[in-house]
């Protein structure tokens, strides 16, 4: 039964990297300087195990070389050995980027750089020979009194390990302890057969020898015990030190079966993997397999970890669903009128069904916004530095649910604000004390739900935007026109468009790349809008608010000139009849109709789109009032046709993008409807006004 | 849902839609147009339906005649008359959609095109294609790929990939409506 152990290194990735994730936010939490936090190490300490053990297992020797060090390093700190000083974390957040790139690389098949991973390779070194300097300097450190007083120097380890003869249904494997240990120095092991049975009792996934290991390192205690830190409790085990005198001892006298490790035992040791392979598999799902085909390109994100309650409450609903059906086909068999009541009920009870369904499955493929946040804490840390501003971020609501698709889409546009809070935003420290600010800037990120949309706000306490400055390039650039009146947001409006830069100069942290512009165009992909808000020395406020998911939405039928469109009915404020005499034109252009005392622009539909045949008499159509972005307008149609629920299908695929259309969906007779963008209508109304 | 089945039917029964090609053999689908006849590659045709009307789709050439709902999948329509600046005539019963399938630069799309009738299935070897004759710039003959000689007389064979590239049709719209209506406005 040859497994291939190539399905699994998807897993090992994925794991892997969210380990990467884990060590990072751990560093991150850190404080340099102060008394150390041994569960923030044990943390970090943990994932660089994992990965090691893992990149071991499938063989990417660069990959458990690296970690190796890192962890070395990581224990010194665990120990006290070494200070958790600020170049430590750098050294190890360095690291992490690199064992990221280095694991990318193993995946891709492509080959790694090989400077970079010396040069940090170098630092770490440099980092544990200070270690090592250090501990001679003061050999009685309290931290680390279970060393031996460094005069019995030892010259190398006897290690006596016994496993339990379930050793290996753990998952654990001596052969990869042992490479660990000879990763060390140079390692020798006798094996003990006394305990092997005869080949009829074998169990082949039992372990039936022990060793006598002897490692002629000069490593410290806790470098062998590392090795041993998985099975403790699984075996028996003594370590002892080997005294120079000992260890001539033993090489003068010829060793009585002196073995080398790779061959012991393979045959046990091959099923102990397989052991831990197929708990592996259960627990990682089948759905990675079906996965693995449109993965060979490998994206990371090309799966999901779905919580189990998430996939139960699906099975309940399916349930329900086929009672309802096996209730309906039931009433089918012999129906007559007197059991209408009985099928009406039997039909409601199958729509509650499917929508509850629909929502649940919706819900698979929510996850916390926290897989995009995670990622800032680090960012605003290297950043900050660069530029020499104090920051501290604070995150809430991380838990908030959105669709995989729309997380996957919002991460380059947030990077790119908080980069512009970070680099234009907030002030240098000495210009915040003069402003009588503190000292340390703060960004906060915030994720909430709210009226069936998901709301993220970028928000600081900087210098705010200028408007002046804003106002004199709007009117340079001609985007606006001298003499007018124009408020805070149209002004603010300006830094959506393309190639308008107010900022002096560019630095490294922000101005190059992608614009304010790319930001919005992003965000309105998914069905999102963004707004400002800015108060000149008080910060900048900026709010995206993006749709619960992109695959369906709560539609309003209308009807234009025997043509059916579809308004999201989120962005429907109301609907009204026009008065005649409440429509004026302003200025000969477009037309305004007095709404609760503001002025509501009119688009009419049937004009923008060319249809033929509509109402286009005001008082005969109805107004249907929307709102996006922070904007109301007022479209005009013929009439309202029915609410639904409508999946949105793409217009782009078979065809192309579609000005103030948002996609098409099949409607409830076959044919197709076009669902409006209002955002895009209302765009395309203040270029016309 | 009219689907013509009975063009099909026909075909079929004259065995014309088995799939007889041989190494070099070749197999075109022939409509006609206009009193033309033009033929299509038989594998790029997905199915032909009866003409049935489409959603409009705003600020589209008026060769796009809206799109359609093929099973789920968003389809656009479009009329071959119209798109080769033929007049453009009432739809008939015979009037059918032929479904084709495009390679683009951006994958395969769907394009469902509006032709006066299907005609036949021609068996044609690689050798009897002709190339397309040169008329200079007064005839675009970039979307026919070749013209084969049969007994009633002459087939264009077209280019769909070319013809029905998205990025083609509306490299031809110098202004978009939607904006030419912004500004007017």
């Amino acid at each position: 039964m040859a497994i291939d152990i190539g399905q699994f290194v998807q897993t090992f990735f994925e794991e892997s990297f969210e380990g990467l994730d884990v060590m990072e936010a751990g560093l991150l939490a850190l404080e340099p300087g102060a008394t150390t936090d041994l569960e923030k190490i044990n943390t970090i300490f943990r994932a660089a195990h994992s990965i090691k053990g893992g990149s071991g297992t499938f063989g990417f020797k660069n990959v458990t070389d690296f970690t190796h060090l890192m962890e070395t390093l990581l224990d010194g700190m665990r120990e006290g050995r070494l200070g958790v000083t600020g170049e430590a974390v750098n050294v190890l957040l360095g690291s992490v980027d690199c064992l990221r790139e280095m694991l990318v690389a193993a995946r891709e098949n492509i080959p790694v750089e090989p400077e970079q991973i010396q040069a940090l390779q170098g630092r770490l070194a440099r980092l544990l020979k200070k270690e090592a300097a250090e501990a001679e300097a003061a050999p009685n450190k309290p931290a680390a009194p279970v060393e031996p007083p460094p005069a019995a120097r030892t010259t190398g380890w006897r290690i006596r390990f016994k496993p339990h003869l379930q050793l290996m249904h753990s998952g654990n494997d001596p052969v990869r302890m042992f490479r660990e240990l000879a990763a060390l120095g140079p390692l020798t092991a006798r094996p003990d057969s006394a305990r092997l049975p005869r080949l009829a009792e074998l169990q082949p996934e039992d372990c039936y020898l022990s060793w006598e290991l002897e490692l002629l390192a000069e490593v410290a205690r806790d470098a062998v015990d590392d090795v041993f830190a998985w099975v403790e409790g699984d075996c028996e085990l003594s370590v002892e030190p080997l005294t120079a005198e000992s260890a001539t001892e033993k090489t003068v006298k010829p060793a009585a079966e002196p073995l080398v490790v790779a061959p012991a035992a393979p045959k046990t040791s091959e099923e102990g993997r397989q052991g831990e392979l197929l708990l592996e598999r259960r627990k990682g799902e089948d759905r990675r397999r079906g996965d693995r085909r449109v993965n060979v390109a490998a994206s990371d994100s090309a799966s999901i970890r779905v919580g189990i309650d998430k996939v139960d409450a699906v099975i309940n609903l399916v349930g329900e669903l086929i009672t309802t059906q096996s209730m309906l086909s039931a009433l089918g068999e012999d129906f007559d009128m007197g059991r209408l009541d009985k099928l009406h009920e039997a039909l409601d009870q199958l729509d509650r069904n499917t929508r509850d369904l629909q929502e649940h499955v919706m819900r698979i493929r929510m996850l916390p916004v926290s897989s995009v946040f995670s990622r800032f804490p680090r960012m605003v840390h290297d950043v900050s530095a660069k530029l020499g501003k104090q920051v501290e971020l604070r995150i809430n609501g991380e838990q908030t649910e959105l669709d995989k698709t729309v997380i996957e889409k919002i991460g380059d546009p947030l990077v790119h604000l908080i980069r512009n809070s970070l680099d234009h935003g907030l002030e240098p420290p000495e210009e915040r004390l003069r402003a009588g600010k503190p000292e340390t800037g703060v960004i906060s990120l915030d994720a909430y739900h709210k009226s069936g949309s998901i709301f993220i706000e970028v928000g600081d306490d900087g210098r705010g935007l200028n408007r002046d400055a804003l106002l004199r390039k709007g009117l340079e650039e001609g985007l606006l026109k001298p003499g007018e009146d124009y408020s805070d947001e149209q002004i603010y409006e300006l830094i959506f468009h393309p190639g308008l830069s107010t900022a002096k100069q560019l630095s490294d942290v922000s101005g190059r790349g992608v614009g304010m512009d790319v930001v919005r165009s992003n965000i309105q992909d998914v069905g999102g809008s963004i707004q400002i808000a800015s108060q000149p020395g008080r910060g900048t406020r900026i709010t995206i608010s993006l749709p619960l998911t992109l695959a369906i939405l709560d539609g309003q039928l209308v009807s234009v000139g025997g043509d059916c469109y579809i308004i999201p009915l989120l962005s429907i404020i109301e609907s009204v009849q026009i008065k005649a005499g409440a429509v004026n034109r302003v200025a000969g252009k477009g037309e305004v109709f007095r709404f609760r005392g503001q002025p509501l622009p009119i688009l009419r539909l049937y004009e923008l789109f060319g249809t033929e045949g509509a109402v286009s008499d005001l008082e005969k159509g109805l107004l249907v009032v929307v709102e996006a972005d922070g904007r109301q307008i007022g479209l005009f149609v013929d009439d309202l046709e029915g609410q639904q629920q409508v999946s949105i299908k793409s217009l782009e695929k078979n065809f192309r993008r579609v000005s103030g259309v948002a996609g098409a969906t099949i409607l409830g007779d076959g044919r197709v409807g076009l669902i409006l963008d209002i955002s895009g209508l209302i765009r395309v109304n203040n270029v016309a006004l | 849902m009219d689907v013509r089945k009975t063009e099909l039917a026909t075909l079929g029964s004259r065995g014309l839609l088995k799939r007889e090609a041989t190494a070099e053999g070749l197999q075109y689908l022939t409509f006609s147009l206009a009193g033309e006849e033009y033929g299509v590659d038989i594998l790029k045709v997905q199915e032909i339906r009866g003409w049935a009307p489409v959603t409009k789709v705003p600020n589209a050439p008026a060769f796009v005649r809206g799109v359609m709902n093929l099973r789920g999948a968003i389809v656009p329509v479009i009329d071959l008359r119209l798109r080769f600046n033929l007049e453009s005539v009432e739809y008939t019963k015979t009037t059918v959609v032929i479904v084709v399938t495009v390679q683009s630069a951006s994958g395969s799309r769907i394009i469902g095109t509006v032709v006066d009738g299907v005609s036949d299935v021609l068996n044609l070897n690689v050798a009897d294609i002709q190339p397309a004759p040169d008329f200079g710039t007064a005839v675009h003959t970039e979307f026919i790929s070749g013209l084969v000689t049969v007994e009633a007389g002459m087939v264009m064979l077209l280019d769909v990939d070319r013809l029905l590239s998205v990025e083609e049709m509306f490299a031809l719209e110098s202004v978009r409506p939607m904006e030419a209506h912004a500004a007017a406005a």
